[in-house]
């Protein structure tokens, strides 16, 4: 047991005195959940718009101001006609554009409800989307405020809530993304590493002609990581819950637990690779192209897997984080329990006994 | 009962046409507590056949066994009686000198406290440097601490490859001197070097020529079965002078040999006269000489 813990207080030496890189293990997850929570978010904030009102009453005034007090608009302009309005949108002034036709407080009060136009700049049909999206949430909205009680409403339309996600924002989805991939980062890579490390500095001839056992020696490079790990969440929670205003709604206690458990499987695919390869060069390699990549690509963060054609649909079965992003997806946004992630629990806690079972096996005896 | 027992060891290794052969049929016994000195030059093999004794690698053919034990068999059982020090530095640079020293007690499940006074003589000259980090020390104070984490759990053999290659003329001194006092110790050393001075200081040496055993005896044994006529000669012109002897035909070899040459004559040589230009006395060959003349007759 002695030894054991000495082999521990060897690999935390390892990780401390190497400053660099521990301020890249600490300081990579922050920034990664601040980028893609602030900069690199898909949603609108303050979109210019501009507005044809062609009824000039009470009620389409308040429409406009509606808007403007949303968060995702600012009133811009005014505009007498289409050709003035399309100007700005071609001068870039305006990306939006509502037209509030002169019947429109008439049309509202009537059984056949009312109109307006919604223009959107195109030329980005993500961002036009999401516009769109935004407006007929607020007219919505508006709609149905003024239908309270009363038996026949306004308008009918349909409802198109927008489920979990009711304003569309982005570091909803960010983050259990950037944690499946932050944890992936610091467990498999730098864990590939450090049994490799030990076979090209010499260090792993002194080590085996030793009694350690090869279980000793792997379990001990892990245990630093697995720490290191627990405050990468704890960090990447604080920061997802105090600063980007994501809700935890399911137990911490299993949104815990999963994480750790995904850092496990991480921690043994990264030993699995240190294991089998003989150079850092080529376990850094193994690692990036192939788990970094596949994590990106296929775990549905970036791109979603329902879109993919077929193969890829089932090589991303293959990819650990795509379980973990759905877990953590279910427990901290739609605040499920593991009633719910149990099959993907399971698949995770197979992943982690397959690779651990194939790190100690490819874990070389002797050289070469 | 024999500490090492090699029997027609033969390594090779794959290369992309065909392969080299490391070791060739090796057979020899090392008796315990004996100081045993594998002599060779760079790619002689003496690194393979230390890494098989280590059961780091395993031999295409034949049989070893350390401490009677097999080096296939009881690998885990030899891992954990047998001190091995890399010929290539193989330490954590990036842990101080006392850290690595504690790391090595521990992983045999030992402390330093423990067999502190087989490692005294040689850890109290880098003591002063305990909290530096390995990396930063000098060559011989590398080796010296690679020596001292190699002896920390008391090895019953210890295997030292190249310890005093890129080790000062001094250290190298001094490490031998700590050899020999670890003999009184009845730990069986094997160690192997490329200097034949150093072949002297062994009790036993091995002279090993492309995966060959050339020759095994004592120094003296060596020296006696030299059985050539041996001169050191000083010319006027060194150069000039060694390819005049090379024509003669009484002289079987002539080699530079620090300032002077070494001129051996045919066993079965004509009577010989010296030139008279040179100075010449005839001497007792060195190990290297016997090297030298052993690759000769292998040739």
């Amino acid at each position: 047991m002695k030894q054991f813990i000495n082999f521990i207080k060897k690999e935390f030496i390892h990780i401390f005195r190497d400053r660099r890189t521990l301020f890249i293990l600490i300081g990579m997850p922050m920034v990664q959940i601040l980028i893609f929570g602030f900069a690199l978010t898909n949603e609108v904030k303050n979109s210019r718009f501009g507005y044809i009102d062609l009824s000039h009453d009470e009620l389409s005034q308040r429409l406009v101001a509606e808007m403007d007090a949303s968060n995702y608009f600012e009133a811009a302009a005014e505009f007498a006609d289409r050709d003035e309005m399309e100007g700005a949108f071609r001068k870039g002034r305006i990306s939006f554009g509502l037209v509030i036709p002169d019947d429109f407080s008439g049309s509202f009060h009537s059984t056949g409800g009312t109109k307006v136009q919604l223009i959107a700049d195109a030329s980005d049909p993500n961002i036009a989307n999401t516009l769109v999206n935004y407006a007929t949430a607020v007219i919505q909205d508006m709609a149905a405020g003024a239908s309270q009680g009363l038996q026949i409403p306004y308008v009918i339309r349909p409802e198109t809530r927008m489920l979990y996600n009711p304003q569309l924002q982005g570091a909803y989805n960010f983050v259990p993304g950037v944690m499946a991939m932050v944890l992936l980062l610091v467990c498999t890579m730098m864990t590939a590493l450090t049994i490799v490390r030990e076979k090209e500095n010499g260090t792993m001839e002194v080590l085996l002609v030793s009694p350690v056992k090869p279980i000793k020696i792997i379990t001990a490079k892990a245990v630093p990581y697995l720490l290191l790990s627990f405050f990468n969440i704890t960090s990447i929670l604080l920061l997802s819950v105090f600063v980007l205003n994501v809700p935890i709604r399911g137990s911490l206690v299993l949104l815990f637990s999963e994480s750790v458990l995904f850092t496990l499987v991480s921690l043994s695919l990264g030993l699995l690779i240190s294991s089998a390869t003989a150079s850092q060069t080529a376990a850094m390699f193994i690692s990036l192209v192939g788990m970094f990549l596949p994590t990106v690509m296929l775990s549905g963060f970036m791109f979603p897997i329902e879109n993919m054609p077929l193969p890829l649909q089932i090589i991303s079965n293959l990819v650990p984080a795509k379980w973990f992003y759905i877990i953590v997806r279910s427990v901290m946004i739609k605040g499920t329990g593991l009633a719910i992630v149990w099959k993907e629990t399971l698949i995770l806690l197979a992943m982690l006994l397959f690779f651990m079972g194939m790190a100690i096996k490819k874990f070389k005896l002797r050289l070469a | 009962m024999q500490a090492i027992r090699i029997i027609d060891i033969e390594k090779s290794y794959p290369l992309k046409k065909g392969k080299t052969e490391a070791l060739k049929g090796l057979r020899f016994d090392v008796e315990e507590g004996e100081l045993f000195g594998l002599i060779g030059p760079d790619g002689a093999g003496k690194s393979t056949l230390f890494r098989i004794l280590t059961t780091l690698i395993l031999a295409d053919k034949g049989e070893a066994s350390v401490n009677g034990l097999d080096v296939v068999k009881d690998f885990m059982k030899i891992r954990r009686q047998v001190g091995y020090m890399p010929g290539k530095f193989s330490l954590y640079t990036d842990l101080t000198v006392e850290e690595n020293l504690n790391f090595f007690a521990t992983i045999f499940n030992t402390t330093v406290k423990e067999n502190y006074h087989l490692i005294r003589n040689i850890y109290e000259q880098i003591e002063p440097f305990k909290h530096f980090r390995a990396g930063k020390l000098s060559g011989g104070m590398k080796q010296k601490l690679a020596l001292s984490c190699a002896l920390i759990h008391r090895p019953k053999t210890l295997f030292l490859d190249e310890p005093t290659t890129g080790v000062d003329a001094l250290s190298r001194k001094e490490f031998w001197e700590l050899l020999r006092s670890l003999r009184a110790e009845g730990i069986t050393i094997m160690v192997s070097t490329p200097y034949m001075d150093e072949a002297s200081l062994c009790d036993r040496v091995a002279l090993i020529q492309s995966g060959k055993v050339m020759q095994i005896d004592t120094p003296e044994g060596l020296r006696n079965t030299y059985g050539k006529r041996l001169f050191a000669v000083k010319g006027p012109d060194m150069l000039h002078t060694l390819q005049r002897f090379r024509k003669m035909p009484a002289v079987e070899q002539a080699y530079p040999f620090g300032e002077v040459l070494h001129v051996v004559l045919r066993k079965d040589a004509p009577p010989f006269r010296m030139p008279e230009d040179v100075e010449a006395s005839e001497i007792a060959p060195d190990i290297e000489d016997c090297f030298i003349s052993l690759m000769h007759e292998h040739e």
